[in-house]
């Protein structure tokens, strides 16, 4: 009998929080009160143009974001995302302006260059066993000094809105009677539904999390556990790919060297919305949450009179918080 | 029973120095459950590990279903419908009890899985259970019987017609265990061939059938549980008469004292109630089946796991232990089963490992004295007979019974006086083991008092002036070596607590 009442109240005992989304539910709660927060202390914030631009900055670190949860729900990682997507830009952008490619096939060379190191990542990964951490901090500096190697050490300006091949900025940001209109805003809504579709709902996102659950009892299972760990890589590496994209798309121009750090805005992010560095626990759409909470601190901050220094410490507090916030669940649960 | 499914006939398989199966027939027929016996490293696990494919024999047949058969993995196994339910689950605990089912084979609608077939599937396996689990549950969410249950569902659900049940028992509670064996029997009925493997005589006699008995990796025998008794299964599992000169009387002097006290010493599950003393001079062996709790109280009395309750006294004064350190502190020097994880750092040499307990003792400010280090290490060396070339041979090198004298050497720098030897010769061959004895008995007659836990009846035999003997947690009984016996050891490791 008590079994019976046990599995009934399964489904009814989860507190509003849990029905919400857990963590994700909370963090969106702190993103709308940062906004609140920033609007209120500081005028200039409120404006439309402001708003644009945290958008602007928002879609790299969301794209690799969006990637990078899939290693990360396998317990693993991915560090070569910030200086690869870099590398990848800086190729791309070399192919069109020094070598005369049309815009759009130096796009497709970023993005499967992306897709070429996740190859790389997963190999080393999961087929020769080397820690996530280690191999992709090793792909990391490969593709920071590939990159700078390819183009001679000098920055690569993608063409402006209005050169010739102009056009493919007009993907994150089209101007409609003077005003500028944030449509890569749209883009990311998209792929964080696709994503969470192939996250939730397909044999891929399934074994994901199963790796990170438990990749011994997954692979005893008979699931081909190599492919699919390799395969977590490749997403991430082709959203790194994307994210080169948005990045040439949104600054003038891109610095060779330049790249290390934005792996960790990414995974900060990821993290924060609620993505467990232990595996298996997270999804797309708090990934999404948690960046805006790294780009509201990296673009609000100053607004308030804080500077560059004072974000980091603060982003580190607040990764601090955030995992402890997972920490603490973990035990909680463990204890019940 | 039906007809027989599966016959094993004469496999053997040997890993380097060890003869791990010697030629073993097991049989299994539709419609039974079949009981597979033995001590600790009898060759059971060994044995259902080259059924399913995980291990490749050496020679000898495996008949299943009236064709000779061989499994390269365990999908092949599971295929063919012979299934393991392990004793440490293999479980994803963060997936859903449904997803967990049918990893590895989801139903799927174009390239969506399709979760809602999965759960109806799922839910309808629980049915012929007749058993209630939400299939929607996450899995780390149920309690381990649950998983279980779960776990078998999943291997009804591959058709099985042979369930390996590895222990099932060992980590549910009373009324999960009455749950399992009426699953079981309902398999028994629909004509599955069940194998069996526990250490509890008890239940033996109340789910199965037929018992098979292996020792040393070697067939025993095979009886009907319903004609035999509990003694008969025993002697078969030790059988062997070939002690190595036991000792016949407690060699502890006479009104020695108490140097160790323990009372009421509560840890976890593994640790409930127990209550000893040890006297200077003396070895007192822990006997027990795997999972007794033995390795847990030393752990909980050397500070390594957190202590719920109890007291502690040493030299008839009360101490508090939280962490190693404070055992250290008051003498007790720990030497665990699994040496090379916990006992001793392999690419250091022998001079550093035996004074790491207790480098401050050889240290100027923050500077090692090397020669002090290396003179007290030499004295060790020759003093435990350690075979090495030089006390700055990297400890990797040495043999496992050297290696053991080593982490002895490192507690006796630290002047322990009490030491507890968990498993003091696993992994060590016949001579070194009979050094490390001598090594032990040497000990205890300069004075020092030594707990020895060991899975080796002989061992035990051979070595303890008096035994405590535990089962599932609690202490079931305490004897001299004078009145012990394998027989009355394992009557009190098998016994049955209500």
């Amino acid at each position: 009998m008590a079994n019976k009442t046990a599995s009934k109240t399964a489904g009814t005992n989860k507190s509003f929080i849990d029905r919400m989304g857990g963590q994700k539910f909370i963090v969106l709660i702190i993103v709308i009160a940062m906004f609140i927060f920033f609007s209120a202390m500081s005028p200039q914030f409120r404006k439309y143009t402001t708003v644009v631009s945290i958008l602007d900055y928002s879609y790299y670190i969301a794209l690799m974001a969006i990637g990078v949860t899939f290693p990360l729900l396998t317990a693993g990682v991915d560090l070569s995302i910030g200086t690869g997507l870099i590398c990848y830009s800086l190729i791309g952008g070399y192919l069109i302006v020094h070598q005369g490619w049309p815009v759009a096939a130096g796009m497709l060379v970023t993005v499967l260059l992306g897709v070429a190191f996740g190859v790389i990542n997963g190999c080393l990964v999961a087929l020769m066993d080397l820690p996530a951490f280690l191999a992709t901090l090793c792909t990391c500096m490969i593709t920071r000094g590939f990159g700078a190697m390819v183009v001679g050490g000098y920055g690569i300006p993608w063409p402006t809105a209005a050169a010739p091949g102009g056009w493919f900025r007009s993907i994150f940001k089209i101007q409609i009677g003077g005003q500028n209109i944030p449509i890569g805003f749209l883009w990311i809504i998209l792929l964080v539904i696709v994503m969470s579709f192939v996250l939730n709902h397909t044999k891929m996102g399934r074994y994901t999390r199963a790796i990170g659950s438990n990749k011994e009892a997954t692979k005893l299972s008979g699931v081909n556990v190599k492919f699919y760990h390799v395969m977590a890589y490749v997403i991430c590496g082709l959203f790194a790919g994307l994210a080169a994209i948005a990045y040439s798309a949104i600054f003038a121009t891109v610095q060779p060297g330049s790249g290390a750090g934005f792996e960790l805005d990414a995974i900060g992010g990821a993290i924060v919305g609620g993505t467990s560095m232990t595996g298996a626990v997270g999804s797309i759409t708090g990934t999404l949450i948690g960046v805006f909470v790294i780009c509201l601190l990296k673009t609000g901050l100053p607004f308030i009179g804080l500077t560059a220094n004072w974000q980091q410490i603060i982003t580190g507090f607040v990764l601090i918080a955030a995992v402890l916030f997972d920490i603490l669940k973990r035990k909680r649960e463990a204890g019940k | 029973m039906g007809e027989v499914i599966l016959t094993m006939k004469g496999i053997d398989k040997s890993f380097p120095g060890v003869h791990a199966l010697d030629h073993v027939d097991l049989e299994v027929k539709k419609g039974e459950v079949h009981a597979l016996m033995g001590e600790n490293g009898a060759g059971k696990s060994t044995l259902m590990k080259v059924l399913t494919g995980i291990y490749k024999k050496d020679s000898g047949t495996i008949t299943y279903e009236g064709k000779e058969v061989e499994f390269h993995n365990t999908r092949e196994a599971q295929d063919a419908g012979i299934v393991i339910v392990h004793q440490e689950l293999n479980m994803l605990g963060h997936l859903t009890v449904a997803q967990n089912i049918f990893i590895g084979r989801e139903f799927k609608k174009g390239i969506r899985i399709d979760d809602k077939k999965m759960n109806e599937e799922a839910r309808k396996l629980f049915d012929r259970m007749h058993i209630d689990i939400d299939p929607r549950e996450t899995m780390s969410k149920l309690t381990v019987g649950k998983q279980q249950m779960c776990e078998i569902a999943k291997a009804i659900s591959h058709q099985a017609k042979v369930i390996v049940f590895d222990e099932p028992s060992a980590a549910l509670t009373e009324a999960e265990i009455e749950e399992l064996f009426k699953i079981i029997r309902d398999l028994r009925d629909q004509g599955l061939g069940i194998i069996y493997i526990s250490h509890r005589m008890d239940e033996i006699k109340v789910i199965t059938d037929r018992v098979t008995v292996m020792r040393d990796g070697a067939y025993v025998g095979t009886l009907i549980t319903e004609e035999s008794t509990k003694d008969d299964i025993i002697n078969m599992m030790v059988g062997r008469v070939i002690y190595e000169d036991p000792k016949t009387k407690n060699m502890t002097p006479p009104g020695s004292p108490v140097v160790l006290k323990v009372e009421h010493l509560n840890a976890g599950k593994m640790v409930q109630d127990v209550s000893f003393e040890l006297h200077k001079g003396e070895v007192l062996g822990f006997s027990g089946l795997m999972g007794a709790g033995r390795t847990e109280t030393m752990r909980a009395l050397f500070g390594a796991d957190p202590i719920d309750s109890g007291d502690i006294y040493v030299n008839g004064q009360k101490v508090v232990i939280r962490s190693p350190q404070d055992a250290v502190k008051y003498g007790i020097g720990y030497l665990s089963e699994d040496r090379k994880r916990y006992g001793i750092v392999v690419q250091k040499t022998v001079a550093e490992n035996t004074t790491m307990a207790d480098l401050d003792e050889f240290s100027n400010g923050p500077f090692i004295n090397k020669k002090k280090e290396k003179e007290v290490a030499e004295k060790f060396v020759e003093s435990l007979a350690t075979k090495t070339p030089s006390v700055d041979q990297l400890v990797v090198n040495l043999s496992g019974g050297n290696q053991q004298k080593v982490v002895i050497a490192k507690w006796l720098t630290k002047n322990c006086d009490i030491l507890i030897f968990d498993e003091p010769t696993r992994g060590i061959d016949v001579g070194a083991k009979n050094e490390i004895y001598k090594l032990m008995n040497q000990l205890a007659a300069e004075g020092k008092a030594i707990i020895m836990v060991s899975s080796e009846m002989t061992e035990i035999l051979r070595m303890s002036d008096r035994i405590v003997v535990m089962c599932e947690g609690k202490k079931t009984g305490e004897l001299d070596i004078s009145e012990a016996t394998q027989e009355n050891i394992m009557n009190m490791a098998t016994r049955e607590i209500s």
